[in-house]
């Protein structure tokens, strides 16, 4: 076995063992989905009753306004100055929505009082209950009649076609591809992060320690410092499998559990009639089940696979030089900013890569080799030209060439550094040296 | 003939000159005594002996042809500032670092297993390295310099670390592995050690070498005529051609006098003169000691 195959092997088999990878490889997936229950159930899940109270001096809203889920409107006849009074004394009270009287041409003055933030979804549940209502009463005042207002009305549910070249049509569903983006995007953010800040700690500890200085008259400094970068990948790849063969037995287990239930519901059915809203929440469940299939899986997973070694190594060599370059992690700080700043910009930037999959900015950070990782994960579930997808992960390679070249030649010398005062001027001065 | 041989070695770092023309050989089979004070560049001298770093000018030749990459595997270096993986087995750490060194899977354990039982720790193969005391971590780092039997030894400072025990342990197995034939390298700021073990020494002093040759050729260019002698009761040795350098009164009413004697005169009319007046109980020649060598190359120019 040649030296860096040695050094990988080393770096592989004692983080392989270590107790946190093993505990960490089977409590991951198990974390990881109880973290996207509660999402989930935090989103579904109906929010607190609240009481709203009206002051309508209008007179075109009394009883109109529905009351929802978990919004309850009460009308009253009193005096605004008291009532406001009076919610700040009550905790039954939610808010006041007083409505002076109205030009319905233009309602303004509408106000809404409440001793906490209404929060968006209820501003914009009241707003959207007003304007309907002003709408409804515009029209009937513009002598409609009910029947043909109704017919008016028209409910819309549009559904999304992706054309490709070759001419076939497929179901895009846009909420699928944000979830596989954003799930993606985010474990590969995860990885670069935990794994790249190990190839620093484990760098630092080695220089610290001074078992280098044992090593390095066996091995070149470059092969010791892609021997742990590789070492490291590898074990990260190895974690990254585990999870994915235990989500895949995970979700095999329950979806095989839900198909039972499935059929014995079918059973009942034709058996006592049961209710078919049940039947259909169920099958709506299956529907998601067969969105997936839409989703080229296996794209994604070569693609994570890419991107993530891509990413990692582009990184991870940087935060290698890091890790030579300095006596203790404490001293680390001030470098990792800068260095861990671009991938956390891209996280950032996830919000506005949705909005526009195939903008003109969301083009830009998934071809820079910095961002490019985890936006291309993002956006590569809302169909990705073939052409981009090549250039982004050819300047990826290009780049991670670049910083590992860069990083070997600071590592060379920070590994025999002690003691030196290191800055930006110290690793541009070794980065120029000749040993 | 030379193992190693030095041709005008230079390198510096930026602006500071670490080696300036370094030239000298180190004979096969010999002990060599690489000494000079902290910062003279003796781990620049050995890490370019090694490979780890290039000279600027001049060459490393290595059994008289220049060295190259594949003769670093029959260098043992332990260096002065050492560590080892502290959550790895012994015996792993040890196979690893015999394999990079470009030994077989079944060699390296053998050889191992032959030093652990040799160097009495056989009992800790199993445990982490954390789990040893300095003392022992410093055998295993000994091991780990000679598990490929190497033809050149550099040691660096290698009884840090060791109760005078222990120490001498390693100091016979250096005096064997010569017996071996293998040749040492030695780099050291125990003199005592130094006069023991070197049969060759070489001083670098503010990146020069101020002294270089077999021990005894410096000791004897050294000698500065220099005698202890010892005698009963209180006589004027000075004014007769020999200089008193120092007198002390010990028991008995003996009398110790360290005399210089000028070139016109010899040791025997310093005997004959002593005789002459008094008792003479010994007469030793005062031999410089390396470390009297050392400390009197080194101090003047320490002041600068």
């Amino acid at each position: 076995m040649n030296k860096i195959g040695l050094i990988i092997a080393r770096e592989y088999i004692a983080r392989v063992k270590k107790k946190s990878f093993i505990i960490m490889t089977i409590l991951g997936p198990i974390l990881f989905a109880g973290m996207m229950a509660i999402v989930i159930w935090s989103a579904t899940r109906e929010g607190d009753q609240k009481l709203i109270q009206v002051i309508d001096e209008s007179g075109f809203f009394e009883n109109q306004i529905e009351n929802t889920e978990t919004i309850t409107y009460q009308f009253i006849q009193a005096d605004v100055e008291e009532t406001k009074q009076s919610l700040l004394t009550s905790d039954a009270i939610f808010g006041l929505l007083h409505i002076p009287k109205l030009d319905l041409d233009k309602p303004d003055g509408i106000k809404f009082y409440s001793t906490q933030s209404p929060g968006i979804a209820v501003e914009g549940g009241i707003e959207k209950r007003i304007k309907g209502i002003i709408e409804d009463e515009k029209l009937a005042n513009s002598g409609l009649d009910q029947e043909l207002i109704d017919n008016l009305r028209a409910k819309v549910d549009i559904q999304t076609i992706n054309l490709s070249d070759t001419g076939d049509e497929s179901e895009s569903n846009s909420g699928i591809a944000f979830g596989v983006g954003y799930v993606s995007s985010f474990l590969l953010y995860m990885f670069i992060f935990i794994y790249g800040m190990q190839i620093m700690r484990g760098v630092t500890q080695e220089k610290t320690s001074r078992i280098i200085e044992v090593m390095i008259a066996s091995v070149r400094p470059f092969q010791l410092m892609m021997g742990k970068i590789i070492g490291i990948a590898a074990v990260g790849l190895t974690q990254f499998v585990l999870w994915a063969v235990m989500t895949t037995a995970l979700t095999s287990v329950t979806s095989s559990l839900i198909m039972d239930q499935q059929t014995a519901t079918e059973q009942m059915v034709s058996q006592a009639g049961v209710d078919a809203e049940q039947i259909e929440a169920q099958n709506k469940a299956f529907d998601i089940m067969s969105i997936t299939d839409q989703i080229d899986i296996p794209v994604i997973l070569v693609s994570f696979l890419i991107y993530f070694l891509g990413g990692y190594l582009l990184y991870g060599a940087l935060l290698a030089a890091i890790g030579s370059a300095v006596d203790s992690e404490a001293d680390s700080q001030q470098f990792m900013l800068p260095i861990t700043l671009p991938l956390i910009f891209s996280m950032m930037m996830i919000s506005i890569v949705i909005q526009e999959p195939h903008g003109t900015m969301a083009f830009w950070l998934s071809i820079i080799p910095f961002t490019s990782p985890v936006i291309m994960m993002m956006r590569l579930p809302f169909d990705v030209p073939l052409w981009e997808l090549a250039l982004s992960v050819s300047l990826l390679i290009a780049g991670f060439c670049a910083t590992t070249w860069m990083a070997g030649r600071i590592y060379r010398i920070g590994i025999f550094m002690h003691g030196t005062k290191v800055n930006y001027k110290t690793l541009a001065k070794w980065f120029v040296m000749k040993i | 003939m030379n193992l190693v041989k030095i041709n005008g070695v230079s390198k510096s770092y930026g602006d500071h000159q670490a080696l300036d023309h370094i030239e000298f050989g180190i004979p096969e089979n010999s002990v060599f005594g690489l000494l000079g004070p902290n910062g003279a560049g003796k781990t620049t001298l050995i890490r370019i002996i090694t490979q780890i770093i290039m000279p600027d000018s001049g060459q490393v030749l290595f059994k008289e042809a220049p060295m190259l990459a594949e003769d670093v595997r029959k260098i043992g270096y332990l260096p002065e500032e050492r560590g080892l993986y502290k959550k790895m087995k012994v015996s792993d750490q040890l196979i690893f670092l015999a394999r990079l060194k470009g030994m077989s899977r079944p060699d390296a354990v053998a050889s191992i297993k032959h030093w652990m039982e040799k160097l009495d720790i056989m009992d800790w193969h199993n445990k982490n390295v954390e789990d040893l005391s300095k003392g022992m971590q410093q055998k295993i780092q000994f091991i780990a310099t000679v598990v490929h039997s190497p033809s050149l030894i550099i040691l660096d400072e290698p009884f840090s670390g060791f109760d005078p025990v222990n120490a001498n342990l390693i100091k016979d197995e250096i005096l064997e592995l010569k017996e071996k034939g293998a040749t040492i390298i030695f780099s050291t700021h125990r003199m005592e050690s130094v006069e023991e073990l070197c049969d060759q020494i070489t001083l670098i002093h503010h990146s020069k070498i101020l002294i270089n040759g077999a021990k005894k050729d410096i000791k004897n260019q050294y000698r500065d005529h220099t005698f202890i002698a010892e005698y009963e009761g209180e006589i004027p040795i000075s004014d007769n051609g020999f200089e008193v350098l120092h007198t002390k009164t010990m028991d008995d009413n003996i009398i110790r006098s360290e005399v210089k004697i000028g070139a016109t005169h010899s040791v025997n009319d310093l005997v004959d003169f002593i005789t002459s007046k008094t008792k003479i109980v010994s007469i030793n020649e005062k031999i410089p000691s390396i470390n009297d060598i050392f400390i009197s190359t080194v101090k003047p120019t320490n002041h600068e």
